[in-house]
């Protein structure tokens, strides 16, 4: 028999599509997963550092509080914030509702503006605190 | 000759034999995630930065530890099972999709220990 898989005609991916805002925050809540995947190493040594004593505590202390660990956790942060706003998106849908055009691309922006808002807002408040 | 309808060949419990509980599991824990990250964001703001014996007298706290120990078995389970998604779709050769999913579920199940060892011990000894 013939190869049948090589003739196959090919069904229009991704760059065939106009980039919307459902798209970009569908690619966003997967790369935000991952993200909190590999950042949970940050967490993990900051509990083990307070587990393992004073020294180590203030060493990691230290690297957080350093230029990068401040970008990284910022980032980190935003990471955290937008994946929990995407995720109450998905609990939504999965319910069965907000599945209409205009409504859901209203709220695929609003989880940008809402995760970048809440950042800076908890980020205010630490250094507030502080 | 199969007796069986079209519908019926495909109900149950699916080509991987497990059904929705991939599916399930992701959404149980992310609803508990919701409030279990408020209270660890929260919690972060607070205590980020602070001096070691404040950090440590806050996280023996019997219910802050609690929080803390749940809230890491909840993540773990839920990035474990959403990085599963992301191998089963993006790689398709099959000795790498093993090997990665191997790699996926030792890391999981290291930097969950390692967080559930630090929170208890902090809980129990301080």
């Amino acid at each position: 028999m013939a190869n049948v898989t090589k003739n196959r005609p090919l069904s229009p991916h991704l760059q065939v599509y106009k980039f919307i805002p459902t798209m970009a925050m569908s690619i966003m809540h997967r790369i935000t997963g991952v993200a909190l995947y590999v950042g949970t190493i940050l967490v993990a040594a900051w509990l083990i550092a307070a587990a393992s004593g004073e020294d180590y505590f203030n060493q990691v202390n230290d690297l957080f509080g350093s230029f990068l660990g401040q970008v990284i956790l910022f980032g980190y942060t935003w990471a955290l914030i937008h994946h929990l706003v995407g995720g109450l998106r998905h609990i939504m849908w999965d319910l069965g509702y907000g599945f209409e055009k205009e409504f859901s691309t209203m709220l695929a922006k609003a989880n940008l503006v809402a995760s970048i808002a809440l950042t800076v807002l908890v980020w205010a408040v630490v250094l507030l605190v502080r | 000759m199969d007796m069986r309808t079209p519908l019926g060949k495909v109900r149950g419990l699916g080509s991987a034999k497990t059904g929705t509980d991939h599916f399930w599991k992701v959404r149980t824990t992310s609803v508990v995630l919701v409030p279990l990250m408020l209270f660890y964001i929260g919690f972060l703001v607070m205590y980020a930065g602070r001096p070691y014996a404040e950090v440590v007298d806050a996280l023996a706290n019997p219910f802050v530890a609690t929080i803390n120990a749940l809230t890491v078995i909840a993540s773990i389970v839920h990035m474990r099972l959403g990085m599963e998604e992301v191998i089963q779709d993006y790689i398709h050769s099959e000795t790498a999709k093993l090997a990665l999913l191997i790699v996926n579920a030792s890391f999981s199940l290291l930097v969950g220990g390692l967080c559930l060892i630090a929170v208890l011990k902090i809980a129990f000894a301080g």
